[in-house]
């Protein structure tokens, strides 16, 4: 492999490749640990009521559910989309 | 009372099965009056593992809706005295599995025994979630491949929300990381996520670090647990585990590359035997 690699030229080795999107995919789903299980399906909701009056992405609703010792934070990201 | 390890891993297929039976058959060796069970309902394979699938008569099934005692269920070891199989039912679905009756039966285990051991079913459905619920401790087998460590973060995410140590506020499961199939020589080629970037994503400790070994298959093919083998460097790993496991400090071994000539490091492969 490392022949092969040489004459080819260098690239980026495969583990680095599968170190950065196992890190991006972890930090995702952390994000949604502990949550309630309604938590996609209110995601998924949400973004059709949204989508019946701005025309968004599938990926740009951003929501996060932060409880603190009396009382949760319901979080809701949209990025609507840029003005003509 | 009785200490419940959980041997799992979310992905199937990493060795959950192999190292359960290592790490019980160690235990045991090491004077610990341990018993290893088996909750793949449907599947079960440790018993195979242990080689005493000719021996079993009763299950866990069995012992949880009242057809067998413990006594009748549980099966000696041939080689360890202090160790004890538990085996799954072969017939029942996994809803013949209660909360209740696995309670009952790793209540009355714990009055007996040092050690549980708990090999989980692959998956996150119930049977895992059973395998996990009463753990004190928890073994995340991963194999460093991106599925695997992925399904391990998910496994991690239920043990901090679903166990009863969880639900009851006490102190966490205790979490430990084991690699297995680990080949230093393709983590040097650069093809293989290395131990310290698996343990970096996952942020738990590395209890072993167990080496690709042809030993494992060779084991399972007799039906004697690796940790037998103790030339092999797979049994080897696994005795440092179960070391760890018993608070000791070992050092890691078989995590760096063995000399290979050129045309082996043009050609990669390389395990180790």
């Amino acid at each position: 492999m490392r022949l092969l690699d040489f004459l080819k030229g260098e690239r980026k080795k495969s583990a680095s490749v599968a170190k950065e999107r196992l890190q991006i995919i972890v930090a995702h789903q952390r994000g949604h640990r502990g949550q309630p299980d309604y938590m996609p399906m209110l995601e998924q909701e949400l973004l059709e009521v949204i989508r019946r009056y701005v025309q968004v992405e599938q990926d740009a609703i951003n929501i996060s559910l932060d409880s603190d010792n009396d009382c949760s934070v319901l979080e809701l990201n949209v990025t609507l989309p840029n003005r003509g | 009372m009785a200490k419940i390890i959980v041997v799992t891993s979310g992905k199937g297929g990493v060795g959950k099965t192999t190292s359960a039976a290592a790490i019980a058959t160690g235990l045991a060796l090491r004077g610990n009056k341990t018993v290893v069970i088996d909750f793949d309902v449907g599947l079960r394979n440790l018993d195979l593992i242990m080689g005493c699938e000719r021996r079993v008569v009763y299950d866990l099934v069995n012992v949880i809706q009242g057809e067998a005692g413990l006594n009748q269920a549980l099966i000696r070891d041939k080689r360890s005295e202090n160790l004890h199989i538990l085996p799954a039912s072969q017939t029942r679905d996994k809803d013949a599995l209660t909360l209740e009756g696995v309670e009952k039966v790793l209540g009355d285990l714990s009055e007996d025994f040092d050690y549980i051991i708990c090999d989980s079913p692959a998956g996150i459905e119930r049977g895992a979630q059973l395998a996990m619920y009463f753990a004190d401790e928890a073994v995340v087998v991963t194999n460093p491949e991106v599925s695997s460590v992925r399904d391990s973060d998910r496994i991690l995410g239920l043990l901090s929300s679903k166990s009863r140590r969880a639900e009851q506020n006490r102190d966490p499961v205790k979490e430990h990381l084991l690699i297995t199939r680990y080949n230093p020589n393709r983590v040097d080629d650069g093809d293989m996520l290395n131990l310290e970037d698996i343990r970096e994503i996952l942020a738990i400790d590395l209890i072993g670090l167990i080496p690709e070994s042809e030993a494992v298959l060779r084991a399972s093919n007799q039906g004697v647990p690796v940790i037998h083998d103790d030339k092999s460097d797979a049994g080897q790993a696994y005795a440092d585990t179960v070391s760890r496991l018993m608070g000791e400090d070992v050092p890691l071994r078989f995590h760096s590359a063995q000399k290979r000539g050129l045309i082996a490091r043009m050609f990669g492969g390389g395990a180790r035997r």
